[in-house]
């Protein structure tokens, strides 16, 4: 036996994170934790790396019963973890990130480690170049980095907090060979995922949390991703099929003939944008993190220029206004990063509804009324269920998938004409994404247009009326989503946009 | 005894801090005095209390709130917006400078505008002397920090040309000081038997003006923003660069008021010592103060208090005029160390964590 948790227990005030948690893990086994946002699950992996030290309970390692004394101790035993939040240096370069994580004695020099870096990150298809600044990579390249810094030792326990999420297809079914590949060498995977068919797909066991406790467990190949959810959720859900292409009408969006030159070293070029999108549609862009996305984001969203080409809102250029010139207009933007970007996390949620509320409600003349400011987050509150203590709770305490409900419904509650929505629903539980799906549906059937940036296929194929795919800052074609097949939307995504017909040359994997 | 990461920052601490350092500067103070041979006891009532034992001591003590609180207000929108503006020391001396050779100006000209106009001189000198940092920082991105501090010494330097040159009195005896002023480029006093001016109305009605902008205001909202998050400043599209200069020329602005509170107040010349640092002291008004309007006006009191008693302990006892610094210097280093307990805890063995009564509970998502 690899790891076994006798009753672990953590309480927090006020709540009980883990209720004598136990699970028993095997040698080479993959483990998966299922469980909604605020179930115990990143705090159950905390407790097995040291971060957090369990109120009560025991933990045996190897057969031997163990007290982790911190995640230095818990790599000593030979035990790796990807966080959910990267914890990443941005001002360091990615190969000084790893060798902080190394013991002095096993780091040598920084040639041989960029070296052993550039090895590990060919060995498992995770490019990544060891000298840029961690600052400058996008999320889903930080992740990786957080991935090979774990791979770079020799582990017998990884424990990964939703690796897959920033990851796309391709690279996430890369990274579930490699972790087979880990697993048939001995070594034991505990696997934290929103995204059922995943853990279908990889792991041995799962064990369901529900508000700490442990509600039970199943052997995914022989469960449906259906009754794992139901598991979880601890109701009858049944899982969405794709909603249905709406009615489109007239174009609200244009991009034509966009150039946006990179503003430092790493960042991505935009060449020859154009794209139209419609009243009443959703227009779906697939794409590997890092291909442009953030920059094409910032220039919808007025923070970033275009050297060339023209921004049109229903026929007028707006290339040329600001973030709340554009806002007024009708222009609502979701970011990815929820923590710094979409919300203050030392404000309340009234005041981080006014962030970008204050455009259309709680602000005349420079002035601010709160009541209707926290009316309306009071609003948002219950309507996108999001939960919280309260309107005045920190934004910073909330949950990622709890916060991310509460963004979405602060734009949404703009009624804006035209919704750019980045990562809705990465890190968050099934039931949240439901909700969000949900929501967006309705903005899109109000009228409103939807340009969706995503790296999860499945939600794209579930919302999106248009598909298309972002690569080394250029668009592929957009076209409906009944005529892109996956092989060719991966075509797309690796930058073959003249591929005529899907060939049937699928990959035997 | 460890010190382990509390799940959020504790309210309380915020408030319990500057309590806190103070009694901790107490202690180290009747600490000090000892060393230095003084009975400890008499030493703190001579600084702390005998000063404002009587009414005459409490308008000194009022002579002293009013440039600091002035100088606090600025800095306090500077700071909740995190532009570091270190140089209220250096807006004040230059506004000094200004407003004192206008007021040489207008010596011989009587007439009720005459007053504004010096008022309004020191602010657009303080404001001037800001811009230059502002400009630095906008422009070619070099730290306020630095930039302030630099500035401070060139003001100074400029206010010693002033009163060895072209400002000092001819009939002085060729001290470095200017004239004195005229009566009627004096700010009014509050009553013939004390020092205080108008000044403190002005600072107060300024403390209510920037209380209602902070809490009231989308302005005021979007100086927090920048302050908590540049990021979501920048995401919701708030001028970085508009705030950053609102920010500097209103606290150039108020350094600017605060040396006319003081040079055509109390003082009443151009001398080569009239800064008496309430521009450094204006920094550890506004961290006592907690950032918050009432906490800066307490906190106000407390440093002017450190200026008065620091004046009696050398009157009483003989005791060094550095005195005055060491105790702004404990107060603002205790506070920073005590300020540690905001987002940490102290955990005792045996005992356990030490908790507050008023530490919020609070749901805990894994």
């Amino acid at each position: 036996m690899r790891l076994e948790l006798l009753g672990l227990s953590k309480r927090y005030p006020g709540c009980v994170a883990n209720d004598a948690v136990s699970l028993k893990v095997e040698a080479g086994e993959i483990h998966a934790i299922l469980g909604e946002n605020g179930a115990g699950k990143s705090t159950l992996m905390k407790m097995i790396y040291g971060v957090v030290k369990p109120d009560e309970g025991q933990m045996l390692w190897n057969n031997k019963e163990v007290e982790i004394k911190g995640p230095a101790h818990a790599r000593q035993l030979g035990m790796g973890m990807v966080f959910q939040h990267f914890s990443l240096f941005e001002t360091l370069t990615v190969a000084e990130n790893i060798a902080l994580y190394l013991d002095p004695s096993e780091l040598g020099s920084m040639a041989a480690l960029r070296q052993h870096i550039e090895q590990v990150a060919n060995e498992y298809g995770l490019a990544i170049n060891p000298d840029r600044k961690v600052g400058s990579l996008s999320v889903g390249e930080q992740q990786r980095v957080e991935i090979i810094r774990c791979l770079i030792q020799d582990i017998q326990l990884l424990i990964l907090d939703e690796p897959t999420a920033v990851l796309t297809p391709a690279e996430a079914e890369h990274l579930i060979k490699v972790l087979k590949q880990l697993a048939a060498k001995g070594c034991s995977i505990l696997f934290i995922s929103h995204k059922l068919h995943e853990v279908n797909a990889l792991c041995d066991r799962a064990t369901v949390l529900r508000a700490g406790k442990v509600t039970g467990s199943c052997v995914p190949r022989d469960t449906s991703p259906a009754e794992m959810a139901r598991l979880m959720l601890g109701d009858g859900l049944t899982l969405t099929k794709a909603f249905e292409p709406g009615p489109s009408g007239d174009v609200l969006l244009q991009l034509k003939d966009i150039e946006v030159p990179p503003t430092d070293h790493f960042a991505i070029h935009l060449r020859q944008l154009n794209l139209s999108l419609r009243r009443g549609e959703i227009i779906g862009l697939a794409g590997v993190a890092g291909n442009g996305q953030d920059e094409l984001v910032d220039l919808l969203n007025g923070e970033l220029s275009a050297t060339k080409g023209q921004v049109l809102l229903a026929g007028e250029p707006i290339q040329r206004l600001g973030v709340q010139q554009r806002r007024h207009k009708g222009m609502a933007v979701v970011p990815a990063d929820r923590i710094g970007r979409g919300a203050v996390a030392t404000m309340s949620l009234s005041e981080n509804n006014l962030l970008t509320g204050c455009i259309t409600h709680g602000a005349k003349a420079g002035l601010i009324d709160w009541k209707v400011v926290s009316a309306r987050a009071e609003r948002i509150i219950s309507h996108y269920k999001v939960k919280t203590s309260g309107k005045t709770e920190m934004a910073g305490s909330l949950s990622g998938g709890n916060l991310q409900k509460f963004i979405l419904g602060r734009e949404i509650e703009q009624a804006p004409q035209v919704l750019v929505c980045f990562h809705p629903t990465w890190g968050v539980d099934v039931g949240a994404a439901n909700l969000i799906h949900q929501q967006l549906i309705k903005l899109r059937d109000q009228g409103a247009a939807i340009l969706l940036l995503s790296e999860d296929l499945d939600e794209l194929y579930l919302l999106s009326d248009r598909l298309g795919a972002l690569c080394a800052g250029q668009l592929s074609p957009v076209a409906p989503k009944s005529e892109v097949s996956l092989e060719r939307l991966g075509q797309w995504m690796a930058g073959q946009f003249d591929a005529q017909h899907d060939k049937e040359t699928c990959h035997a994997d | 005894m460890r010190i382990e990461k509390r799940l959020q920052p504790s309210r309380a601490m915020v408030l319990l801090s500057p309590v806190l350092a103070l009694v901790l500067t107490l202690i180290a103070g009747a600490l000090l005095f000892k060393m230095l041979g003084h009975p400890a006891g008499l030493s703190l009532y001579n600084y702390f209390i005998n000063p404002i034992s009587d009414w005459y001591g409490v308008s000194e003590l009022l002579v002293k709130v009013t440039p600091l609180l002035l100088c606090a207000i600025g800095l306090m929108l500077c700071f909740k917006g995190k532009v570091w503006n270190i140089g209220a020391e250096g807006q004040f001396i230059f506004a000094a400078l200004v407003s004192g050779y206008v007021s040489l100006q207008l010596m011989a000209v009587e007439g009720f505008w005459v007053l504004p106009v010096i008022i309004v001189a020191g602010a657009l000198a303080g404001m001037a002397w800001a811009a230059i940092a502002a400009l630095l920082k906008t422009h070619f991105q070099a730290s306020e920090i630095l930039t302030t501090i630099m500035l401070n010494y060139i003001a100074l330097n400029l206010l010693l040309w002033g009163v060895h040159g072209p400002l000092k009195d001819p009939d002085g005896y060729n001290f470095p000081e200017s004239a004195l002023f005229a009566d009627h480029t004096l700010l009014p006093l509050l009553s013939e038997d004390y020092r205080v001016t108008v000044a403190i109305y002005i600072a107060l009605l300024m403390l209510a003006v920037v209380w209602f902008v902070l809490s009231k205001s989308i302005f005021g909202f979007q100086i927090r923003v920048m302050g908590e998050s540049a990021g979501a400043a920048k995401f919701a599209g708030y001028k970085n660069r508009l705030l950053v200069w609102s920010l500097l020329l209103f606290s150039g602005a108020m350094a600017g008021v605060a040396a006319v509170s003081e040079v055509n107040g109390p003082v009443g010349q151009l001398i080569p010592t009239l800064n008496l640092g309430y521009g450094y002291a204006a920094i550890i008004v506004v961290f006592m103060g907690r950032m918050h309007p009432i906490g800066i006006l307490i906190a106000s009191f407390l440093l002017g208090l450190t200026y008065v008693g620091g004046e009696m302990v050398q009157i009483e006892q003989g005791m060094p005029k550095s005195i005055v610094g060491l105790f702004q210097g404990m107060l603002l280093f205790f506070l920073l160390a005590c300020d540690l307990l905001i987002q940490y805890r102290l955990v005792l063995p045996g005992f356990g964590p030490i908790r507050l009564p008023s530490d919020r509970t609070k749901q805990v998502a894994s």
